[in-house]
């Protein structure tokens, strides 16, 4: 009982419940047919929400008005950019990552300049950025047909016993950014920063260091989602970030990360990954069409929020 | 006289109107036919359902919230307009009010449970999207006959596009800025416990600034499909980022409720130049949403250096 009463203590917890319900509701709809079948593309795809979604976790932790909105055209420009370098050859791989994640550190940077340097904030400085470098993936990468090397499509779309490859790489990422954020000196900064920026100050923490790291670290994810992506969808396309700015967001809340800051946690994001996509599985099953399919989407992410309640003025 | 002219305030307030001057002024240069009233015209033509959103924008934005659903919510009000209102006007215009009414009830919800508005908008912006599907799933639908006589009505000597977002901002101006409820609803986004303490229900002020987004969405989803005279449901999806970049462009600050309607209207005028500018200068429409967020930028800086000054 103990063990019951600690565990719905943890906010990660509900989406996993939720990403439970939803396939044994699917399950049960389809007599069980394929649903391990669901379970392994919902893995393959939750992967790449979990990447970014993990960048803005870190970003909005760090308290109120700080989101990162330039997600989709860094994934955008990212995949753009390695795509043309790597022109499909596997011998370019590693120069192709080099040039994405250099494309990741670039547009963070960027976004930090524009956020201390000007003064503006996160929301806007992030938004025009992402204007910026959205213009210069659809400059750069116009009729881009490119198809990626095959050893990067082998590798994210390569399965073991049914489960992708790719997945269990980002499961042990997240392993490792959940240490990073409770244990190590950074991440505690960022847990604390986002309780009370001023404290966190008094107390010595370089605020603003950490928080450059903070914005760097989620555009060199969505750059390295960009680069994933483009190897596992078979190319870049300029859209492919799109869904990404909600998403991001969405998995974070509904993982139970605080949107006020400084309450954070890794788990959930996988948990409410797998639970976005279980759900429109479960809405395609159903036969649903695409306007119920979106609406649904819309209602439980409202749902969620509304339910977790906000505790902070906030925005 | 000159002293006045130099301090940050005045150079904040005019800091809109003097980035859309230079602009309109660039593109004379680089192409004197814009000049003109059928040049201004076709230039200007969007500037009405920009403006409108826009101003939807703001009323969020003054209560220190941010919509991030009002493109696919115009997206909902055009395919509505398209359909429902030019087929059974009557089930049109009760399906519009039901809009703006679920507006109204966001800002309770927000209000009530102390949520962010950017998740709930966010969420909200699919429920528009998925609605909009749901009533045109394709690309169609006509614009009723009254709308489209009104977008393109023929003004004499001033198009028409100039003088509605010249009424547009001096209405908002004298409804929010100089009427003493305009007042509160200000004060509520600059310190909304000395309003809520002085007795006003914080929870109205946010249905009346939600609902008044919502109002104006439909009016700019309407104008929108009179100038296109057929809507989709993806029709205004870039009107989330314009909104947000016109209120900024237009001097309105991201808290505090320190916002401004004209500027707002004079921002969204500056976005819609934009894109002409770029044609005339044979720059590829590529660089288009770039060269918006450039000048959102730029703009910022300079306000940025203004406030330096001030200390």
């Amino acid at each position: 009982m103990a063990f019951i009463r600690q565990l719905s203590g943890k906010a990660w917890i509900w989406s996993f419940i939720g990403m439970f319900l939803v396939w044994f509701v699917t399950a049960a709809y389809t007599g069980g047919k394929g649903s391990a079948d669901v379970i392994s593309a919902a893995l393959s795809f939750a992967t790449f929400t979990v990447i970014v979604g993990i960048g803005q976790m870190f970003v909005i932790t760090t308290g109120p008005g700080n989101v990162d909105l330039s997600i989709p055209s860094t994934i955008a420009l990212s995949g753009a950019v390695a795509m043309k370098i790597m022109g499909g050859s596997n011998a370019m791989l590693a120069i192709g990552l080099a040039a994405s994640l250099g494309c990741g550190l670039a547009v963070g940077l960027f976004n930090y300049l524009l956020i201390r340097v000007l003064r503006i904030p996160p929301i806007i400085a992030t938004l025009s950025s992402s204007f910026l470098i959205l213009s210069t993936a659809i400059a750069y990468g116009r009729g881009l047909k490119i198809k990626p090397p095959p050893l990067l499509a082998e590798f994210t779309t390569a399965q073991v016993a049914g489960i992708p490859v790719l997945a269990i790489v980002i499961i042990l990422f997240a392993v490792l950014m959940s240490v990073v954020l409770n244990r190590t000196l950074y991440g505690r900064a960022v847990l604390a920063i986002g309780q009370n920026m001023r404290a966190a100050w008094l107390a010595g923490i370089h605020v603003e260091r950490i928080r450059f790291a903070t914005y760097v670290l989620s555009a060199v994810l969505a750059a390295i989602c960009g680069f994933l992506l483009s190897g596992f969808s078979g190319g870049a396309s300029l859209n492919m970030g799109q869904e990404y700015l909600l998403a991001s967001i969405a998995v974070v809340v509904i993982g139970g990360t605080s949107v006020a800051g400084g309450k954070a946690n890794v788990p959930g994001i996988w948990g409410a990954a797998m639970f976005m996509f279980l759900l429109v599985t479960m809405l395609n099953t159903f036969g649903a069409s695409a306007g119920i399919r979106l609406i649904m989407t819309g209602l439980i992410i409202v749902a969620v929020i509304t339910i977790a309640g906000g505790d902070e003025p906030q925005r | 006289m000159l002293a006045y002219l130099t301090t940050p305030r005045f150079l904040r307030a005019a800091l809109p109107a003097a980035s859309f001057a230079i602009l309109l002024a660039a593109i004379f240069y680089v192409q004197p036919r814009a000049m003109s009233y059928f040049g201004m015209n076709l230039m200007l033509q969007y500037t009405v359902p920009i403006a409108l959103a826009t101003i939807a924008q703001m009323f969020i934005i003054t209560v220190n919230d941010l919509d991030l659903s009002i493109g696919p919510f115009v997206g909902l009000t055009a395919c509505i307009g398209a359909t429902l209102l030019a087929d059974t006007p009557a089930l049109g215009l009760l399906a519009l009010a039901g809009c703006i009414a679920a507006y109204a009830g966001l800002g309770a919800l927000i209000h009530w449970r102390n949520l962010p508005s950017l998740v709930v908008t966010l969420g909200m912006s699919f429920v528009w999207l998925g609605v909009a599907v749901l009533i045109l799933p394709t690309p169609g639908g006509t614009a009723p006959g009254w709308v489209k006589a009104i977008v393109g009505l023929k003004t004499p000597y001033v198009p028409f596009p100039i003088i509605a977002a010249a009424a547009i901002g001096i209405v908002v101006h004298l409804a929010l800025m100089t009427s003493s409820y305009g007042a509160v609803l200000r004060g509520a986004g600059g310190n909304p416990k000395a309003i809520g303490r002085a007795g006003w229900s914080l929870l109205k002020i946010k249905m009346v600034m939600y609902g008044a987004a919502g109002l104006f969405g439909v009016l700019s989803g309407l104008s929108l499909i009179g100038l296109t005279s057929a809507a989709d449901a993806h029709i205004a999806d870039r009107y989330t980022l314009y909104a947000i970049a016109g209120v900024i462009l237009g001097g309105g600050e991201f808290v505090g409720g320190r916002v401004s309607p004209v500027g707002a209207v004079i921002g969204a005028l500056t976005l819609t130049l934009t894109g002409s500018f770029l044609t005339f200068l044979k720059i590829s429409p590529d660089w288009q949403i770039g060269a918006q967020g450039g000048i959102l930028i730029i703009v910022l800086a300079l306000r940025a250096l203004i406030n330096r000054r001030e200390g």
